[in-house]
């Protein structure tokens, strides 16, 4: 486009030397400004046809989603008040601080529909904040795809490295406040294998996390924060650690645990054995198991049912509300009356005849 | 010796003839005192190298209109660019992201910045540069210097020094302000055109002192020494102070003695001066004012609208900050993730408030994107393109020079749109200068059946107003009659081909057969008409050159209209071929004889014109000894002084003056007066007396004898001069009656300006009229544009006493200082008087004209008159001020720019017109001509006046249009996409953490939004161009700022703020919840929050660019969809990027958000949303509160204007403003007039019926073109 409107003028600018009438700009379309254009122009007809056609499109959507959405079947327990040794309640910190107290905990939910497999299980964390400016830079992406790397720390302020001086991998705030709850579900007598495989992303297992790479002088300092990695296996296999660097984008989040591969029946109990080993206490932050399974459109959430039914809603209704204007108070389109030199209430500005 | 053939017209000594300007007084006048300060310098005459040491070493001659020089330009223009508070805010910005304390990375903020100043400052470069080339011409101009021991040699002005002595030959400019030493012509006399000065193309006479008189050969400068004391370097045009030290003695100078630089040596072969003032000392450049940079109104209220956006960024940083203080003090301790005890100061919770500070820095840097950092690049880019598209328009090309249209200063295109008062100078702009002789009344009889421009344009206007009040007067369904529909198809033809019929003599359009070819001897009153054209053909002071083309002859004449007369004189058959020193001689021809008779008439004085005699008369005996007084004046002088028996035609000539004067043209009266030798005898003695008397009285003394002579006068008839306008394209006029084509097809010129005046009035705009002529020339081209008409109320403020003789500067000081006073008073008791007059006046059909004299205008612009005066002149439909000095122009400019508020244009030609042009908000220059300075000081030049129409209302009012709805659009955009950033903030514990990665902030004022905006302000029409021409009246709403005044760009705000409420709300609750977002269960991170954000906001604002424009052409299209493409292009691009760079947004289009529903069907909810309301507020409008400009785009899309040809006609001729000047308003006082005749006789007239007389009244002049 640019090449076409430099063409005119830069020519013209030539030829100019030696004639005059060759400074006679050269007519085009574009030059002239009367490129063939298409005009849309607002009609009641075309407003009332957008917004039904709108609304037509909306509330199908809106009610899908709904539906979807209420075909979720979810459970949520909140089990950082309940695991906590009644004596200790009142000095939580001082409980989940001391590593000699067993923090294993068994919490029971029941199941209210049938859940189909698969089911994912969730861990949820509130008030949280992973997206601190200071958390979210806390990480160096170099070090953790590249063994020769494991020297660039550069952004992991405040965890770069162990007390020796050597590299921490991996380094950062993110991967040193790793979550450290565990879970293990027994339905009756049977155990529910929660596989851990595949609840990261393929391209983060791929390419954003070393195969080759192992942690080294991980929560080796004097403050521990959360888990500790396995030193066997590498990060990419790491796929807690994977998940929990994708920082949440507000303070309550869930992050996915794992998936429970069989069907669940209306009015199972699950039986949860878990290790509460994470500190939400200090900054009195909630910590809540979730068993989900999931639609098309994701987990349980009405909002995007709701908005598509407003917004179709409110489209219909703007729809008739146009239809009404327009039968109450008809314009002729193109009606020269409306035109101000023919509007006697026009502004003073204007040409009364 | 050859010289003396070459200058065989040079022996006579014109002294004689100017009896009044060019009789030196039998005394010289004694010295100027040149002492004190203010008269300091000196000059040492031919030795200019003493002038190289101080005190007297003074400026060299280069001039320079340049704005920097290769050391200023970095600094100068870097500190032009940070003028700017946002580009301030941005450097400040940049300079911070180099610390930790930015959000982002520091290349995100300064690339962006590095960029809109770059491109910037490289466009003021090449203006420069442009300025430079441009100076540089004039420096290298050549003049004839003297180089010593009598020979002189070529030399560029720029080295000419103060004390050379340099010889000027014809048609050359001055390149200096020179002391003139003598002339080609032995009294020392030459002629010289001060059009650059001050507009006035009459050649003034300037004279060298006798005593230098006799220097007029190279030779005579061998040992040539005076010295020259005079006035410092001054403005003031018309005053010198100085002394001549010469041979011993002290002359004194006056400012007929000087020579100005920038005017033009005409009619004299040569003359010899000395330099006084050089370069920028000289009056012409001490005239100039500094050129400003000048700032559109729009970028003004940008400015506000930048503040009102800082103010919020920097209230939404305060919140921020603070809460972060607060977060960090009492909260931070506890979450141990971010081991709050290692922090640095930037999160240091034992010092809430150090990292509060800090925090404040980051969030005035994060929230940044609230101020457009691209809004003036992207303005900048779209007003060069808006330029380029002024340049390119073929309607402003100029087939007669080779030129368009251009934007100089592209950065004030939309104030086009705005204009409210046009301040357009007179010669050269409006009129070409070249004077047509018309009409004549001769003895009572009208003569000439040829039509004024004006009475053509009027009886096109005329047929067009009928043929649409006689269509809307009656049903369809009855036959219309001869006139029912009218279509007027204007089509331009080449203009040479219009003088098929006879070779056009230039300056005579007269065509009646009852003078021409020796007919007028047939006529009843022969004797009067042969007077007639002897007072032709002797009352002048031209002299003939003959002309070796033709055979013929040529006239230098003082006047344009005085050489027309002399061509008229030649045509009726009495030819002026020679003056010698006492005669004329004239050759005459009769139908009789068939040679022609030379006859000699000599001529015993000549009392000659000045504007406040307003008549000039020559006395002349012819051969057989009769004396007769030959008279030529303004009619009401003339009339006053007719004899009792002298006044037989008196009513029939002033009732064919009214009409000339109506229709345009410049009207004399001629008449006479036969003397008796001893009447003679005595009024000589008498004048002998007068002119040797010494003293103040001096000029009274020969006015009053002049005054004397000039009474008992016969009248004989008047003439009629057109002042040809500007010339136009012709047109052809094209009737349809009743679908049968009548084959009237008609071409008449269409007189360009006029119609080009009307439309401007029709707009809304107001015209005023500033030249440097006289009164009654200014008043007769009043008439010939339409901006005056007969039956309009003229004001009239002058001083007492027009003209001070100029004589002698000192008295004039002396006169001033005592009446100052008397006369400002006077001038403030006319003022008010005119104020009065209007307010209670109750006709509201009444039109006031202000006319004004340049000396008035000096008392009304002082501080306490000058309101009174803009009061006035306000209420006035036109105001034409003449007489005035450059400086006048400048401050009556600035006057009404700064009383009143308003947009102002100031259009001119010349150099005289620079200080108006720089004052007001836009200048326009006219390119036609040759001088170019005006040009250079404009912002805008056009080839002709005619061309302001389509420049202000096309593309002023799309410009206007575009930049409004832009920079609208712009704040909503940035408004949207930096709220969302604060919202976000809200729930990091306002941390500074950003959602989006730093890649999208880069690009999404650089490159994802800013390509559909650059459409909008470079391609967006509301109506075609051929609709403005149309309706006018459309263009009101640019004065009006419908488009960018507070209450819109309010909504614009607030429509940002809501749209990025829905874009975060939604985003937050679907995607950014807690859920996974996708049937395999993962759940959403910071990046996929972001990118679908990001999504969303980029449709958002793209559809609601869509929707915003009314005009789409496939590069609209290309762009607006091609950026929403672009983006999911440059998210699978960057997120196929390793990474290390792409970090969380690796492969996030492809396989994190790309398979998820919930990212799709966010995007268009939100869309939707977000354009909800924009769409219902302009559904609503459309349907209940239309614009102008949406009914027209209504009528043109369903072809109404084709098929309903009435009413579009009828809606053409409505559409315009109230307007009290120009044709139309002409041609509706007529109708009106006619109506109201119509109504009392309206028993037997159908009222139809004298409209269609009208009608084939105006046709009829039409046709005997």
């Amino acid at each position: 486009m640019n090449n076409s409107y430099a063409g005119p003028s830069s020519a013209s600018a030539d030829a100019s030397a030696t004639r005059r009438n060759s400074k006679r700009p050269k007519y085009s379309k574009f030059t002239q400004q009367e490129l063939p254009a298409c005009k849309p122009i607002l009609t009641p007809q075309w407003v009332i046809s957008v917004f039904t056609l709108i609304g037509l499109i909306f509330v199908p959507i809106g009610v899908a989603s709904l539906f979807a959405s209420n075909n979720v079947v979810e459970i949520v327990d909140r089990y950082d008040t309940e695991c906590i040794p009644k004596n200790m309640t009142d000095n939580k910190i001082a409980y989940i601080q001391n590593q000699a107290i067993n923090k294993t905990c068994i919490r029971k939910v029941r199941v209210p529909k049938d859940m189909d497999q698969p089911i994912y299980v969730y861990y949820q964390l509130d008030n949280f904040y992973q997206n601190h400016r200071r958390y979210v830079k806390s990480r160096n992406d170099a070090q953790l795809r590249d063994e020769k790397k494991a020297n660039e720390t550069s952004g992991c302020d405040p965890e770069k490295t162990a007390a020796n001086g050597s590299p921490i991998v991996p380094c950062g705030l993110i991967a040193w406040s790793l979550f450290n709850d565990t879970y293990t579900f027994t339905r009756g007598n049977q155990s529910l294998t929660v596989n851990k495989t595949n609840i990261s992303w393929k391209s983060d297992r791929d390419h954003k996390f070393g195969s080759n790479v192992f942690p080294k002088n991980f929560q080796n300092g004097t403050l521990v924060g959360g888990g500790s990695l396995d030193l066997n296996k590498s990060l990419s296999e790491q796929e807690d650690l994977i998940v929990w660097m994708r920082t949440a984008a507000l303070p309550t989040f869930r992050k996915l645990y794992g998936k429970i591969e069989v069907d669940l029946k209306k009015n199972d109990i699950i039986t949860v054995v878990l290790k509460n080993n994470y500190n939400t206490y200090s900054f009195s932050g909630k910590k809540k198991l979730v068993l989900s399974t999931t639609s098309w459109l994701g987990g349980k959430n009405d909002f995007l049912g709701i908005g598509y039914l407003t917004v179709g809603g409110l489209c219909f209704f703007l729809a008739a509300a146009f239809t009404v204007v327009y039968f109450v108070k008809p314009r002729k389109l193109g009606d020269t009356s409306y035109l101000s030199w023919n509007r006697t209430d026009a502004s003073t500005w204007l040409c009364i005849f | 010796m050859a010289r003396s053939t070459k200058r065989l017209r040079d022996r006579l000594w014109w002294s004689k003839l100017y009896t009044f300007s060019c009789t030196r007084p039998a005394v010289s006048i004694d010295p100027h005192s040149v002492d004190g300060p203010g008269y300091a310098r000196i000059v040492y005459c031919n030795k200019p190298e003493a002038h190289r040491r101080r005190p007297v070493k003074y400026q060299s001659n280069y001039t320079s209109t340049t704005k920097y020089n290769i050391i200023t330009f970095l600094p100068k223009a870097i500190f032009e660019q940070f003028r700017r508070v946002a580009n301030l805010y941005f450097l400040l910005a940049a300079a911070l992201s180099l610390t930790p304390v930015a959000p982002f990375s520091a290349v995100s903020m300064i690339a962006p910045l590095t960029f809109v100043i770059g491109l910037s400052m490289a466009k003021e470069a090449v203006e420069d540069w442009q300025r430079f080339i441009q100076d540089m011409k004039v420096n290298t101009r050549k003049v004839i210097v003297h180089k010593g021991n009598g020979k002189f040699g070529h030399r560029h002005w720029l080295k000419v020094r103060v004390g050379d002595v340099v010889k000027v030959e014809k048609d050359q400019f001055f390149p200096a302000d020179l002391v003139l030493l003598s002339s080609c012509y032995e009294d020392g006399i030459c002629y010289v055109e001060t059009m650059n000065l001050d507009g006035e193309t009459n050649l003034k006479v300037k004279r060298s002192l006798e005593a230098t008189m006799i220097l007029d050969e190279d030779e005579a400068f061998k040992d040539f020494s005076a010295v020259i004391r005079c006035e410092d370097p001054n403005p003031l045009l018309y005053t010198f102070v100085g002394n001549l030290e010469y041979q011993k003695e002290v002359f004194a100078l006056e400012p007929n003695n000087i020579l100005l630089r920038d005017s033009k040596l005409r009619n004299t072969a040569y003359v010899y001066g000395v330099v006084v003032f050089t370069g920028h000392d000289t009056k012409v450049m001490q005239n100039a004012t500094k050129s400003p940079s000048k700032r559109s109104g729009i970028e003004r209220r940008m400015d506000c609208i930048i503040y009102v956006l800082f103010t919020s960024l920097v209230l939404i940083s305060l919140i921020s900050s603070s809460s972060f203080a607060q977060k960090t003090k009492y909260e931070m301790p506890h979450w141990w993730y971010l081991q709050p005890q290692r922090t640095t100061n930037l999160y240091d919770p034992s010092r809430p408030l150090l990292s509060g500070l800090f925090h404040l820095i980051t969030a005035l840097i994060l929230y940044g994107y609230l101020i457009p950092i691209s809004l003036y690049v992207s303005i900048e880019v779209v007003k060069v393109l808006q330029a380029l598209f002024i340049k390119q328009d073929i309607q402003m090309f100029d087939e007669e020079t080779g030129k368009t249209a251009d934007a100089r200063t592209s950065n004030l295109n939309e104030e086009l749109g705005q204009v409210d008062t046009i301040l357009s100078d007179k010669t050269g702009t409006l009129t070409c200068n070249q004077m047509d002789f018309l009409k004549c009344s001769i003895a009572g009889v009208h003569y000439g059946v040829g039509s004024s421009e004006v009475e053509i344009a009027a009886a096109k206007q005329m047929a067009i107003e009928n043929s649409t009040l006689a269509s809307s007067d009656y049903p369809d369904d009855i036959d219309d009659g001869f006139f029912g529909s009218t279509e007027i198809k204007l089509e331009s033809v080449a203009c040479e081909n219009d003088n098929s019929k006879k070779p056009k003599i230039r300056g005579f359009s007269f065509r009646d057969d009852r003078l021409m070819e020796g007919n007028w001897m047939k006529e009843p009153n022969s004797d009067t008409i042969l007077m007639f054209f002897r007072i032709l053909a002797l009352c002048h002071s031209a002299i003939p050159e003959p002309n070796e083309v033709t055979g013929g002859f040529t006239y230098e004449a003082e006047s344009p209209d005085e050489g027309t007369f002399l061509v008229a004189a030649r045509e009726f058959g009495f030819e002026f071929c020679k003056r010698t020193q006492s005669s004329v001689f004239i050759r005459e021809r009769y139908p009789k004889f068939s040679t022609s008779i030379e006859r000699e008439y000599k001529v015993l004085n000549l009392l000659e014109f000045s504007s406040k005699r307003k008549r000039m008369s020559v006395i002349v005996q012819d051969d057989s000894g009769n004396i007769l007084l030959l008279c030529k004046g303004a009619d009401s002088i003339i009339f006053d002084r007719l004899s009792r028996n002298g006044g037989m035609y008196e009513y029939e000539t002033s009732v064919h003056l009214k009409d000339y004067g109506e229709s345009g043209l410049r009207t004399l009266a001629l008449a006479y007066r036969k003397l008796e030798p001893t009447e003679y005898n005595a009024w000589k003695t008498e004048l002998l007396n007068a002119k040797t008397s010494i003293g103040p009285d001096r000029e009274t003394q020969l006015e009053h004898v002049s005054d004397m002579i000039e009474r008992e006068l016969i009248l004989v008839g008047a003439t009629a001069v057109e002042d040809k306008l500007q010339k136009g394209v012709r047109f052809l006029f094209q009737m349809l009656a009743n679908d049968k084509l009548i084959n009237q097809v008609l071409i008449l010129y269409a007189m360009q300006v006029p119609q080009c005046i009307d439309k401007l009035a029709q707009a809304g705009l107001k015209i005023w009229v500033l030249t440097g002529d006289k009164m009654e020339t200014a008043i007769n081209i009043g008439y010939a544009c339409s901006l005056l008409r007969q039956c309009m109320k003229q004001i009239s403020i002058s001083t007492m006493s027009n003209e001070f003789p100029s004589q002698d500067a000192k008295k004039v000081l002396a006169f001033c200082l005592t009446s100052d006073q008397a006369i400002k008073d006077d001038i403030l008791l006319q003022i008010s008087n005119a104020s009065q007059m209007i307010k209670l006046d109750k006709d509201p059909h009444a039109a006031f004209a202000l006319v004004i004299d340049g000396r008035a205008l000096s008392y009304a612009l002082e501080d306490d008159l000058k309101h009174h005066f803009l009061n006035l002149a306000i209420d006035c439909a036109s105001v034409i001020c003449c007489r005035v000095s450059p400086r006048q122009k400048a401050l009556v400019t600035k006057l009404v720019k700064e009383g009143t508020g308003k947009t102002t244009l100031a259009i001119g030609d010349g150099a005289n017109d620079v200080g108006m042009i720089q004052a007001a908000d836009i200048g326009v220059g006219i390119s036609g001509v040759e001088g170019m300075q005006a040009v250079m000081a404009s912002d805008f030049s056009i080839a002709q006046f005619r061309f302001l129409e389509t420049l202000l209302l096309v593309h002023g009012h799309w410009c206007y249009k575009r930049i409004a709805k832009m920079i609208c659009y712009f704040i909503y955009k940035n408004i949207a996409f930096g709220f969302t950033l604060f919202y976000f903030e809200a729930f990091t514990a306002f941390s500074g953490q950003s959602i989006y990665e730093d890649w999208y902030m880069l690009l999404f004022n650089v490159v994802l939004t800013s390509l559909p905006v650059i459409a909008l302000g470079v391609f967006e029409q509301d109506v075609p161009s051929e609709v403005f021409s149309q309706f006018p009246a459309l263009y009101q709403q640019g004065p009006n700022n419908l488009f960018f005044d507070w209450k819109r760009i309010l909504g614009w705000m607030l429509n940002g703020v809501y749209a990025s409420i829905i874009i975060f709300i939604i985003n937050i609750n679907n995607i950014g919840g807690n859920q996974a977002f996708r049937e395999s269960g993962q759940t959403p991170d910071l990046t996929a929050v972001g990118t679908t954000m990001f999504t969303c906001i980029i449709w958002s604002v793209n559809i609601q660019i869509a929707l915003t424009m009314s005009n789409f052409t496939w590069i609209q299209h290309l762009f607006i969809w091609g950026s929403i493409i672009a983006w999911y292009m440059f998210l699978s691009i960057y997120g196929a990027f390793s990474p290390l760079i792409s970090g969380n947004a690796f492969l996030i289009l492809r396989e994190v958000l790309g398979p998820a529903p919930a990212y799709w069907l966010v995007t268009l909810v939100v869309t939707v949303a977000c354009n909800l309301p924009y769409m219902v507020h302009n559904s609503y409008q459309r349907l209940l509160y239309p614009l102008d400009h949406h009914v027209i785009q209504e009528i043109k899309h369903f072809k109404k204007d084709v098929e309903d040809q009435r009413m579009w006609t009828r809606e053409k001729s409505k559409a315009r403003q109230c307007t009290k000047i120009g044709f139309s308003a002409r041609v509706e006082e007529r109708i009106r007039i006619i109506k109201r005749a119509g109504s009392v006789h309206s028993d037997f007239v159908h009222a139809g019926f004298i409209q269609s007389m009208d009608l084939i009244c105006a046709l009829h002049v039409v046709v005997e073109l």
